[in-house]
């Protein structure tokens, strides 16, 4: 039986789709039989990070729709045997499906996989809710940036009143030498306001732009530095201790923001 | 403070304004325009019932109540009257009327200050990015109040945890109201009428448990222990 996860962040391009696409495929390097969902309907893009576009025939809204069998709509990956994916309708929007239909499709998927796998759209509207309907795990994703780490707390405030199992996070794009300089947000300073489970880091890697752009992920090779955080976090999915390498010794941006001292009682200028 | 002639509660249904009886309907809905503008956050988006009491009401005079409800664009949900012409001529005014519940109802010798200091919540949950809370008593949250949250209280708020959020203490006009926090590092803080933020420039970051109350006009933030009780 498949454990079915979603991966989402309410903030668009911190890596939803990079993400689902590298947990796949280091997954299923692992001899896990996996399927990927693209949930992003009218906005697919799973499909051209995994160099597959060119293979779609049928997609998610007509497996929903009745018009094929799930078993015609699932692409075989090209390099791995034990990787699928369900590919988005491009022509529909998120209206075509909901999350009873979402629940169904999933069910049938578990059946055959060990892992399922749904990359959400952004946003916390009908597509969003479709994407988490079926999840037994969530995974949000944020970058360290302000922006983005406010919509994770979002999106984490919204799984816990839908009574979701808590989620794990994972940080994207962390910039060491940035951390060092004290220039961006560290894993600290994200888990204080988002205090959830810390599921992996992934560094800034140039080769995240090559290998999307080719449509080979970058945990194909597992020498890159992100694709190496992604095989660690499909480690740390199966069950396994991975330590979590050091990237921050800086005092981090919130603690340089807010300097050190704080002796004297703060006169708050008072508006009316 | 000497608002005795409007009662404004927190029920477990939404908000319930209740008329003294024995205050002239005039100088009742003067009262009541007062303490709408002073507390128009509270209300928006609440369910409100109004509660006129043993009061005989006509037609024109609930129409008037309504006309000082709706220019603080607050909708009745209900009224309640005790006098069955009274509800009639609410129905008659295009409103949902009811007869008080049976439950007496509570002593209004207390005036609005002490009333709403007598009920509170404890919220045992980190309140995160688009929560709000609103409450006409006191708020306590055990966990943090993240960035993007929000609590209006009528009376006090302590967080136990961080306060990152938007916090308005005092939201009816007390100008006695605290927050307190043992992280207090918030996006803005309301106090009745005053709004302050934290200086754009960083002073410095909490090194312990916090409180905010108003003095001589202004918003001041204390360390805990040396706050004067």
């Amino acid at each position: 039986m498949a454990n079915v996860i979603t991966i989402t962040s309410g903030k668009g391009g911190v890596g939803k789709t990079t993400a689902t696409a590298n947990l796949g495929t280091a997954l299923a390097q692992r001899g896990c039989k996996v399927a990927v969902v693209d949930a992003d309907i009218g906005l697919r893009n799973l499909d051209v990070v995994m160099g597959l576009e060119n293979r779609i025939v049928y997609d998610l809204v007509d497996v929903v729709e009745g018009q094929c069998r799930l078993r015609q709509a699932l692409i075989k990956d090209k390099r791995l045997p034990e990787l699928y994916l369900l590919p988005a309708a491009q022509t529909r929007d998120k209206n075509a499906v909901d999350p009873k239909d979402m629940i169904k499709l999933c069910d049938q998927l578990r059946e055959d996989f060990d892992f399922v796998l749904i990359d959400s759209p952004a946003g916390i509207e009908q597509g969003y809710k479709n994407a988490v309907a079926p999840a037994d795990q969530v995974i949000v994703i944020t970058t360290p940036e302000v922006s983005a780490v406010r919509d994770a707390d979002r999106i984490i405030g919204l799984l816990e009143s839908a009574e979701k199992r808590s989620p794990r996070l994972v940080i994207n794009r962390l910039k060491p030498s940035m951390v060092k300089r004290g220039d961006m947000m560290d894993t600290a300073d994200v888990l204080e306001i988002l205090a959830i489970e810390l599921l992996g880091i992934v560094p800034e890697d140039d080769s995240i732009v090559v290998s999307t752009n080719r449509g080979e992920p970058v945990a194909l090779n597992g020498k890159t530095r992100a694709g190496m955080a992604f095989q660690n976090i499909a480690r740390r999915l199966l069950g396994d201790e991975v330590p979590f390498p050091e990237f921050n010794d800086g005092p981090g941006l919130l603690g340089r923001l807010w300097g050190f001292v704080r002796s004297r009682p703060i006169d708050f200028k008072a508006r009316n | 403070m000497p608002n005795t002639s409007v009662v404004i509660k927190g029920t477990k249904d939404g908000l319930s304004i209740a008329l003294d009886p024995a205050v002239p309907l005039g100088d009742a809905a003067n009262e009541l325009t007062g303490r709408l503008t002073e507390a128009l956050s509270f209300f928006h988006g609440a369910r409100v019932v109004l509660d006129v009491g043993p009061r005989a009401m006509s037609e024109s005079d609930w129409q008037r109540l309504q006309g000082v409800l709706s220019r603080s664009q607050i909708v009745l949900h209900s009224v309640v009257a005790e006098d069955e012409a009274s509800r009639q001529a609410a129905r008659a005014a295009g409103l949902h009327a009811a007869p008080p519940p049976a439950r007496a109802r509570p002593a209004q010798s207390r005036g609005a200050h002490a009333e709403v200091h007598t009920v509170g919540i404890l919220i045992r949950r980190t309140l995160r990015s688009g929560a709000a809370e609103r409450h006409t008593g006191h708020v306590v949250v055990l966990g943090d109040l993240n960035p993007g949250a929000e609590v209006v209280a009528g009376g006090d708020v302590v967080v136990w945890g961080s306060l990152r959020g938007v916090v308005h203490a005092g939201c009816m006009g007390d100008q006695e109201a605290v927050v307190c926090a043992l992280y207090l590092a918030p996006t803005q803080l309301r106090l009745a009428g005053l709004v302050a933020r934290p200086p754009d420039r960083g002073e410095g970051r909490p090194l312990g448990p916090e409180m905010a109350r108003i003095r001589d006009g202004a918003i001041v933030v204390e360390a805990w222990d040396r706050a004067k009780r």
